[in-house]
């Protein structure tokens, strides 16, 4: 296959929208390619999207769809072609996950939260998506086998553990979610800190990220720890994000990437002293990651309307369910974990939902360096994916952001500095924080660019980047990013101007 | 030969600690396992070949002619009914859910003659739950609610709740407060330390009750509410609150009496409603080992976890609508596809009727009263013994089935797929 005349954006290989042409064979990325041409002039060309944060898979996820009919309702495609019928808008079937990517230009996704004794399940709804690379982050932050290694302060027999745990589990990498909170929530409490003893276990939080963090490079995993801090979702839980960062800058990464990436950073950039002075700190957690460079973060972005928050922070989801008087869905595993779900909605009039909202941009334009920000929406807590346009359309035009801010709440502009920043990214950072930088932060050396032998995995879009200002003309990015005009996977059209040609089945990457 | 860790393939226990004893091929002992269990396992009188019924006789027929005939059956339908799904494993429901939308048909679980009410009731407020090991290790009270395990799940209690010892639960059965609330005194209830016998149908009232006394409104509580005085649901409504980790348990009794989903739905409440005040969890006791895989394979495939027509080509779901009893109760289904349940012994009897009068596959190892109404019999290998693949336990944990013996008969998925097969041909002949 050979795609003729894109504007080619591949920054991993220092290529920032030239014009040339890609050559695939056999799957890969080749200097030489023969059989069909896809015209591509002047358009868009990227590699295929990786998301490395999201929740697609598993117990938690089918909770969503158990107890939400009135979502699955909301996204019904009939079975047509080589599609299987679809559901569901933020909980999708499996098979509307796999296609609703692809439309997209994704041809990668990462379920975020696996524990090791239901790692079956998850992977049974893996194998079911359709297209996508798959990968699962495994949860070991609140596990009793960790905890005790930790205490004992033996990170060899730690080290052995996470092993031990990846390979049972088939996972990808060291997930810690609000460590210690899941063993206090086994009898009804949660710690209220990194520094914070988790009860009956005589370690702390901070302890436990240590431990798995030096764990984590003891093994050289391709990734490194993945953490979603303790207060999450709480007002005043910037200085938890920080002090935590704080705890592991001296750690020695063993591969050439962060010793730490952050999970859904939006929602532990919180100031205030409670919800009624709630206020954006993503400026000072921006700073921070400005300065240092232990640390990457994935967005967590919300966007207003429907979303279903699925977490394995369990205290958190009671106090959603508590606030919000919605339903309740709760799952303790036992020796390892809890978790919950509860549906939510975000409001435009509400001010704590719109300086979330801002908060999100706020750490994407103020983070300097666009290969430590990735862009997601903890699908499906802040958002579904399939909002991914209306996301990079924001941090691509300041009159958009603008437009937007003067129909949310009129306290907005005192609580967050949005308002003033001029900065609109290009389609380089957008390239960078979709494709190179999560393939990057994940270790996946196949993904994310063109060089020769990665993953032939491809999205052209009707877009024309030397013609189109993205500032001016967001509504046609919009429409133009939510339907690639060809994604390309392994080599393989999947998706055509947003219809599903073919639906191999794709790989699980661990 | 012994085949050690096998796990058993009757209740939602799936208990993984079975020991079989398998000489030339056969299954000769099972230990560890229950009554119920190891007679599952040990197996009786099988179907011996597939049969069609020609003049009101079922007569063998090959393989072969037995797909054909069904697959003849489901596309002539226009609505057909392929139910039941509940004692075979994950990998045999995803081709039936694959065949229900190639031939445009209803899918349903025998959850709708089960729990139900239970997913309905978990739609309305969610499902606070846990896995069985973490109340093994915690619960300090546990809760039987319109359940009999003690008959029903005989080895819940030793695996999993009263009578095992964890981690925070060392001294199992004597550092545990057993409730059993139910119509009359059961097996459980002999184990309990307190039994509270309510009058039938009155569930809903006496959640309500403790729901007011748990959230300290007990003024508004009259003197006796289900045939039970309030000081002792005064008290049962202090036991729970004194709980440091308590854990309910529900069955039949409280999902098919009066109020049905409405009754789980004031469950889950209480259970929220307690956990402001300590922790609390709440779980279905499902009965066929695997009736809880079927629930999540639906809904991860159409989104939905029981009750799905696919005859609009996109998964639809209104239970009162398309719930098997449903149908068959409107002669609004025209054809059955029966496997691994027994309809015609379990469904009422206006639903048997209708069922009786429309053309029935059967897929199934043994002869049972749906067999009398089949037109078409395929016999299959036993799921969980014969054939390997994955099942849900109650909790919804996935465990791995194992193969125990060798079999000539065919895997529920291996007869599903050559329907699938068949479907197709037929579907190709008609379009030529």
């Amino acid at each position: 296959m050979i795609i003729k005349g894109g504007i080619v954006y591949d920054p991993a290989n220092g290529i920032f929208g030239e014009e040339m042409d890609l050559c695939v064979d056999e799957g890969r990325m080749a200097e030489d390619g023969k059989g069909e041409v896809i015209d591509a002039r002047g358009l868009l060309v990227m590699p295929g999207g990786v998301d490395a944060h999201s929740h697609i898979a598993g117990t938690k996820v089918n909770t969503g769809r158990i107890m939400r009919p009135d979502d699955a309702r909301l996204g019904i495609e009939p079975r047509s072609g080589v599609c299987r019928p679809c559901t569901g808008y933020t909980v999708p079937n499996c098979y509307a996950i796999g296609y609703r990517y692809a439309r997209m230009g994704y041809t990668t996704a990462f379920e975020a939260a696996t524990p090791i004794i239901e790692a079956r399940h998850t992977h049974e709804e893996l194998e079911e998506i359709p297209i996508l690379d798959k990968g699962a982050l495994t949860l070991f932050g609140t596990n009793w086998e960790v905890m005790e290694c930790v205490r004992d302060k033996d990170i060899g027999k730690l080290a052995a553990y996470v092993a031990w745990g990846l390979r049972s589990a088939r996972g990808y990498g060291v997930k810690i979610v609000n460590p210690g909170g899941g063993e206090a929530w086994g009898f009804g409490s949660n710690v209220k800190g990194p520094n914070d003893p988790v009860p009956n276990f005589d370690v702390t939080g901070a302890e436990i990220i240590c431990g798995l963090a030096q764990a984590n490079e003891m093994l050289r995993l391709p990734h490194s720890i993945h953490l979603h801090f303790n207060n999450l979702g709480k007002p005043g839980n910037y200085t938890t994000a920080l002090e935590t960062l704080e705890l592991l800058k001296d750690i020695k990464p063993s591969r050439m990437r962060q010793v730490v990436h952050v999970a859904h950073m939006q929602f532990s950039a919180y100031g205030g002293t409670s919800w009624r002075d709630f206020e954006s700190k993503a400026p000072v957690i921006a700073d921070y990651f400005n300065s240092h460079n232990h640390a990457t973060m994935d967005l967590g972005q919300l966007l207003f309307g429907s979303a279903t928050t699925m977490t394995a922070d369990a205290p958190l989801e009671y106090g959603n369910a508590r606030l919000t008087h919605n339903k309740w869905s709760n799952h303790d595993i036992e020796l390892e974990e809890s978790s919950g779900v509860v549906p939510m909605v975000y409001f435009r009039k509400m001010l704590v939902n719109a300086v979330q909202w801002a908060i999100g941009l706020e750490l994407a334009l103020l983070t300097r360096d666009p290969w430590k920000v990735l862009m997601t929406t903890d699908h499906p807590n802040g958002s579904p994916f399939i909002n991914y346009p209306e996301v990079i359309t924001l941090l691509m035009s300041k009159p958009k952001r603008d437009a937007e801010m003067a129909t949310l709440h009129e306290q907005l502009p005192k609580r967050t500095s949005l308002g003033g920043i001029e900065r609109e990214l290009d389609w380089t950072e957008i390239a960078i924080m979709t494709r190179a930088a999560p393939a990057r932060i994940l270790g996946l050396e196949d993904k994310g660019h063109f060089g020769p032998g990665a993953d032939a995995d491809i999205s052209i879009y009707d877009l024309r980047p030397e013609e189109v200002d993205p500032s001016r003309d967001h509504a046609l990015v919009k429409k133009a990013l939510a339907a690639a005009k060809y994604t390309i996977k392994s080599g393989i059209v999947v998706s055509q101007k947003g219809q599903i040609l073919a639906a191999p089945p794709g790989r699980t990457l661990r | 030969m012994i085949v050690e860790d096998a796990i058993c393939s009757f209740c939602g226990c799936l208990c993984d600690d079975i020991n079989v004893e398998v000489e030339e091929g056969k299954i000769k002992r099972v230990r560890h396992a229950c009554r119920l269990g190891s007679s599952k396992i040990l197996g009786h009188e099988r179907i011996k070949a597939p049969m069609i019924r020609r003049g009101g006789e079922l007569c063998m027929v090959s393989y072969q002619e037995a797909y054909d005939r069904a697959a003849e059956i489901l596309l002539r339908a226009q609505k057909p009914l392929l139910y039941g799904w509940a004692s075979t494993v994950c990998e045999a429901q995803k081709k039936g859910i694959l065949l229900a939308e190639e031939v445009g048909g209803v899918l349903d679980s025998t959850a709708t003659v089960c729990h139900g009410p239970s997913v309905i009731g978990i739609e309305e407020k969610g499902l606070p739950g846990a896995t069985l090991g973490q109340v093994k290790n915690r619960a300090d009270t546990i809760v039987f609610w319109g359940c009999n395990p003690a008959e029903a799940h005989p080895r819940h209690s030793l695996r999993y709740s009263s009578n095992v010892c964890g981690r925070f639960t060392p001294e199992g059965r004597a550092g545990r407060k057993i409730v059993v609330v139910d119509v009359r005194e059961t097996r459980t209830s002999k184990n309990a330390d307190k039994t509270v016998i309510i009058q039938p149908g009155t569930d809903y009232e006496v959640i309500s009750a403790l729901r007011m006394l748990v959230a300290g409104k007990g003024d508004v509580v009259p003197d006796e509410v289900g045939g039970v005085p309030k000081a002792e649901l005064d008290g049962l409504a202090k036991t729970l609150l004194a709980a440091r980790f308590g854990a309910v348990f529900f069955g039949l009794g409280i999902t098919h009496s009066r109020g049905r989903y409405k009754n789980i739905d004031n469950a889950l409440s209480l259970v929220t409603e307690l956990n402001s005040h300590t922790k609390f969890v709440i779980m279905p006791m499902r009965g066929h080992y695997n009736v809880g895989g079927i629930g999540q394979v639906l809904a991860w495939s159409s989104g939905f976890p029981m009750s799905v027509d696919f005859t609009r080509n996109a998964p639809y779901f209104n239970p009162g609508e398309t719930a098997a009893c449903d149908l068959l109760a409107k002669a609004d289904t025209d054809a059955a596809l029966i496997i691994a349940a027994d309809a015609a012994s379990n469904f009422p009897r206006a639903a048997v009727e209708a069922l009786a009068k429309i053309p029935v596959i059967q897929i199934d190892p043994y002869e049972n009263p749906t067999t009398l109404i089949s037109e078409v019999v395929i016999p299959s290998a036993i799921a969980g013994v014969e054939a390997e693949g994955t099942a849900y336990r109650m909790d919804g944990m996935a465990l791995r089935m194992r193969k125990l013996v060798d079999t000539s008969y065919p895997s529920d998925e291996e007869i599903l797929s050559h329907i699938l097969e068949s479907v197709h041909r037929l579907q190709r002949g008609l379009e030529r």
